[in-house]
């Protein structure tokens, strides 16, 4: 089977301090380190596991600059067999649909069997899954939390929905499916098995290779803007139980049922 | 006749054992490459000391003793066994007895026979009957095969004993009544007791009775030789061996491949032990040398808390993996991956590297470097729980595990007192002294006191200290028993080059994690102490002097919990109570498991992380063993132990009676000032 995955390299939420820079345009970027979006590494992981299952091979894509190459070759060292960069100034400044649009012609120039992305990205809008498969006119499932193939046509997907239900589906191939966190355990990729790959070629494309005009991605073609960045001012402060062990926890019993916690 | 029987069955019992032991040696051959031989005079001392020094230890001194005298008797009766298989060629006449020295000999050997079979008896007896409960085997490691042996192969050893003492009794009756003179018999020894017992036999009788029980015996020995590769007896042979290859430096992590330099550690082809062969072939031999006697899974903190992990059991599913991979009739059978079929991931992650195993073994088994390489095995294969993944990716990126900003690294200075100078060296200031503080003790707000005191403490004996501040990146200790070898280098490079840098001519640090491995692991450093050490050292050069312990605190009795990379791996057992004797209306007391039988507090570094399978916290355990020895402050000397004393205290509900500090702070509140 023929996987792309379509990945994004984010600022690491556990490991920095996110701060609002003071003109309010974007976070504060100067000491950020960034790592794959942790969505996008459970879908690497599932690409991994279905090859490993039924053969073919794992690509990883990312739209991005230069330093987007870390994420394509952490992806590669944990089993992904190619990597593509999509790159390009005109790309700068697309908005969700641009950036569906940008894989959709680089989905195009390959023949891939199955799609997948994150359900999220960590400084997203979760859209750009459901977009490119409605560019590509293909089936879609998103928040997929379990995947297996029924045959070379068709998958069972499974789907978590409101409430910690499970829905199962069955979608047929090529289609795009977005990926939970949870569907599986992903691999640990050590400084080894990234030195491994350091020096594979990973081929680049921008606009024109893509078959793209200005009028279709970057901040020209955006109909979705950004307009303020800014911490929402702080609640109320948390409340202290009070009175003894047994006290307070029948207490917090009746708040969690009070707000829907527990039945 | 007599002579083509003896030689028949010396030649197929020497024939048997030469074919078994050659194909025991097998794998060894196939293995990864071993230690070097070096430091022979080391080696040779460590032969003669370990396994004496180690099988009395309290809670094993009778079964300890036993056994020493079972290998001194059987030393004492090797010349004997000699003497007897040469007898099998002379009409079964013993040779040399009416020599002085023969007959001396004779003597000693009735004496060690004796106290062979009485040891035997003692060992059978206790086996039977007594059963310890460290020699049980769990379910989840199958039926117990252990104690079958163990009474089998005591039985025969206990069996040749006595038909030795028959043989030499039937002998000595058949002489005199024949009228022949005998050498002299050590009364009360056994072999007396067989003559007197034997008496009342012709001469005709005695002598049927002595070349029966000799054929017998003859096999008996053999059986009991060619037995010595099948199970636990084959510490007599490869244990002396793997005492002699011991790893000779306390706290020291073997290399990923002997023979391969750290610069070179990148190119190899694969990383740590996944299949069998990938040990080395002194960690096969440890296999073989293990004796079944249960120490170490008796004092392993892991296995006390129901983790899934015996190191017994590392030992002895490695040994019966090797002999039915390499079985004595038929091919050898193609290894596989190792975790998922004898060992599992949850098994290799639960070890703390306390080193309470590798202290108790008699042979001296290692533990600790077959764990780390098996997850040097498993990091490789991408085989770490998602718990360990994220602190070592934020390592990776950021210098500790919390991904915590590096230029906060210091912000802990902030609040020091006035009067505490300690110099920030990233800026390009110098110091005498560095001050190495570790990730959790620069990040971590309640660890963040320790390092204000350790401050304190340096600044009040007048040292001119700095820390590297945001140049200083995790010591990497755990990340390399974690099995992240090439992270560790990274980490260890950083600091290494900061540290020179910085041209200190001392290095201090309050955490003895952080101390090993700048100690055991790092190498080109100015020397390093651990605080007790330094505190210690200004005590005596009168730098530092302490006030009386408050009416509060007088009252209190004090007890030191040994951290395992302090003491066990570093041997800093005395400093840290001379430290705390040293405070006028100090009452301290040890805790019955304390300096090298120290009981880990739950493990430090990314241990921190790990969520083990347990039925309880180690920690819990420490701190009810620190009331049961009527103490109510634990004293560390370690950040982690503190997190996970302070932890355990409330676990334990033992809040208000029981407290814990680091011995950092207790110096720090104690110093006089001016």
């Amino acid at each position: 089977m023929e996987i792309l995955v379509c990945v994004k390299r984010v600022p690491d939420t556990s490991e920095n301090e996110i701060e609002v820079n003071s003109d309010g345009t974007d976070i504060e970027r100067d000491d950020l380190v960034y790592s794959v979006n942790e969505w996008d590494n459970y879908a690497v992981e599932e690409a991994i596991q279905i090859k490993d299952k039924v053969g073919g091979s794992v690509t990883v894509v990312t739209v991005g600059d230069q330093e987007s190459e870390e994420v394509l070759r952490r992806e590669m060292a944990m089993g992904a067999d190619n990597g593509i960069l999509l790159e390009d100034d005109a790309f700068e400044g697309s908005d969700g649909k641009g950036i569906a649009t940008i894989l959709k012609a680089a989905v195009e120039k390959g023949k891939y069997d199955l799609i997948l992305t994150g359900a999220q990205a960590d400084d997203g809008a979760a859209q750009v899954g459901g977009m490119l498969a409605a560019l590509l006119d293909l089936p879609y499932a998103s928040l997929v939390n379990s995947i297996e193939i029924i045959d070379d046509k068709k998958l069972k997907v499974g789907r978590e929905i409101e409430g910690g239900n499970q829905e199962m589906n069955e979608i047929e191939m090529p289609c795009v499916l977005s990926i939970q966190t949870g569907i599986n355990e992903p691999r640990y990729v050590g400084i080894r098995g990234i030195r491994k790959v350091a020096s594979v070629e990973i081929p680049t494309h921008g606009a024109s290779d893509l078959g793209l005009g200005a009028d279709m991605v970057g901040a020209g073609a955006a109909k979705a803007k950004r307009l303020d960045y800014f911490v929402p001012e702080l609640g109320e402060g948390a409340e202290m139980l009070e009175g003894t062990t047994e006290e307070k926890i029948a207490k917090l019993i009746e708040l969690l049922k009070a707000k829907g916690g527990i039945k | 006749m007599k002579a083509i029987l003896a030689l028949i069955i010396v030649a197929a019992g020497v024939g048997a054992f030469t074919y078994v032991l050659a194909m025991r040696m097998a794998p060894l051959f196939r293995a990864a490459q071993g230690p070097q031989l070096d430091r022979i005079g080391e080696r040779l001392f460590a032969l003669y000391h370990f396994p004496h020094h180690r099988m009395p230890r309290p809670g094993y001194a009778d079964i300890g003793y036993t056994h020493i005298s079972i290998i001194l008797s059987l030393a004492v009766l090797s010349i004997h066994v000699l003497m007897l298989i040469y007898a099998g060629f002379t009409g079964l006449q013993m040779p040399a007895l009416d020599t002085t020295i023969g007959a001396g000999y004779a003597i000693i050997s009735d004496i060690a026979l004796t106290v062979l079979l009485a040891a035997c008896i003692f060992a059978a007896v206790r086996r039977g009957y007594l059963k310890p409960s460290r020699y049980d085997v769990p379910e989840q490691y199958g039926k117990d095969r252990s104690k079958p042996w163990a009474l089998l192969l005591i039985s025969l050893l206990g069996a040749i004993a006595l038909l030795d003492m028959i043989f030499l009794g039937s002998a000595a009756v058949a002489a005199q009544a024949a009228g022949e003179s005998y050498r002299f018999i050590a009364p009360l020894t056994g072999t007396w007791f067989a003559s007197i017992l034997l008496g009342g036999l012709s001469a005709s009788a005695a002598g049927t009775l002595n070349t029966l029980i000799y054929f017998i015996l003859l096999i008996s020995i053999f059986v009991f030789v060619v037995l010595i590769p099948f199970d636990r007896l084959f510490h007599m042979i490869t244990g002396p061996a793997t005492v002699f290859f011991k790893k000779l430096d306390k706290g020291t992590v073997k290399p990923v491949q002997w023979g391969v330099e750290d610069e070179k550690v990148a190119d190899l082809e694969s990383f740590g032990v996944k299949k069998f062969e990938d040990f080395t072939w002194k960690h096969i031999l440890d296999f073989y040398s293990c004796a079944d006697c249960g120490r170490c899974s008796d004092q392993c903190p892991a296995n006390a808390v129901g983790r899934p992990l015996s190191p017994r059991f590392i030992s002895i599913k490695g040994r019966d993996y090797a002999f039915s991979h390499y079985p004595l009739k038929g091919a050898f059978i193609k290894n596989e991956a190792l975790i998922g079929d004898i060992y599992e991931e949850d098994e290799i992650w639960s070890c703390t590297t306390c080193g309470a195993c590798e202290e108790e073994c008699p042979v001296t088994i290692e533990y600790i470097d077959k764990i780390i390489d098996l997850r040097r095995g498993m990091v490789d294969d991408g085989l770490v729980p998602q718990s360990l993944q994220k602190p070592l990716n934020a390592l990776g990126k950021r210098g500790n595990p919390w991904g915590k900003m590096e230029k906060k690294r210091a912000e802990w200075t902030k609040d020091l007192p006035e009067d505490v100078k300690i110099k920030d060296l990233s800026g390009g200031d110098t110091s005498e002294t560095l001050y190495f503080v570790d990730s959790i003790t620069s990040y971590d707000d309640r660890m963040a006191e320790l390092a204000r005191a350790t401050a304190t403490v340096l600044s009040a004996a007048g040292a001119d200290t700095g820390i590297l501040g945001k140049n200083e990146k995790d010591s990497g200790h755990e990340v390399r028993r974690f099995g992240e070898e090439m992270l560790f280098l990274e980490l260890r490079d950083h600091n290494t080059e900061m540290i020179l840098e910085s041209g200190a001519k001392a290095i201090v640090t309050s955490d003895p994690h952080a101390l090993n491995a700048l100690k055991n692991d790092y190498k080109g450093l100015p020397p390093v102490e651990h605080i007790s050490e330094f505190v210690l050292r200004n005590i005596n050069e009168k730098n530092l002097v302490f006030n009386p312990l408050n009416d509060d605190e007088k009252d209190k009795i004090y007890t030191f919990h040994d951290p395992c990379y302090l003491g066990r791996h570093n041997e800093i057992y005395d400093a840290p109570r001379a430290v705390m004797d040293a405070i006028p209306g100090m009452k301290r007391v040890d805790m019955t498991k304390c300096k090298d039988r120290s009981f880990c507090c739950g493990g430090g570094g990314l241990m921190l992380f790990y969520e083990p399978e347990e039925e309880q916290r180690m920690g819990v355990l420490r701190v009810e063993m620190a009331k049961e020895a009527g103490a109510n402050v634990i004293v560390t000397g370690c950040p982690f132990c503190l997190v996970n004393m302070e932890d355990a205290i409330k676990v334990a509900g033992l809040e208000g009676q029981m407290e814990a500090i680091d011995l950092s702070e207790l110096i720090a509140r104690q110093i006089k000032k001016g």
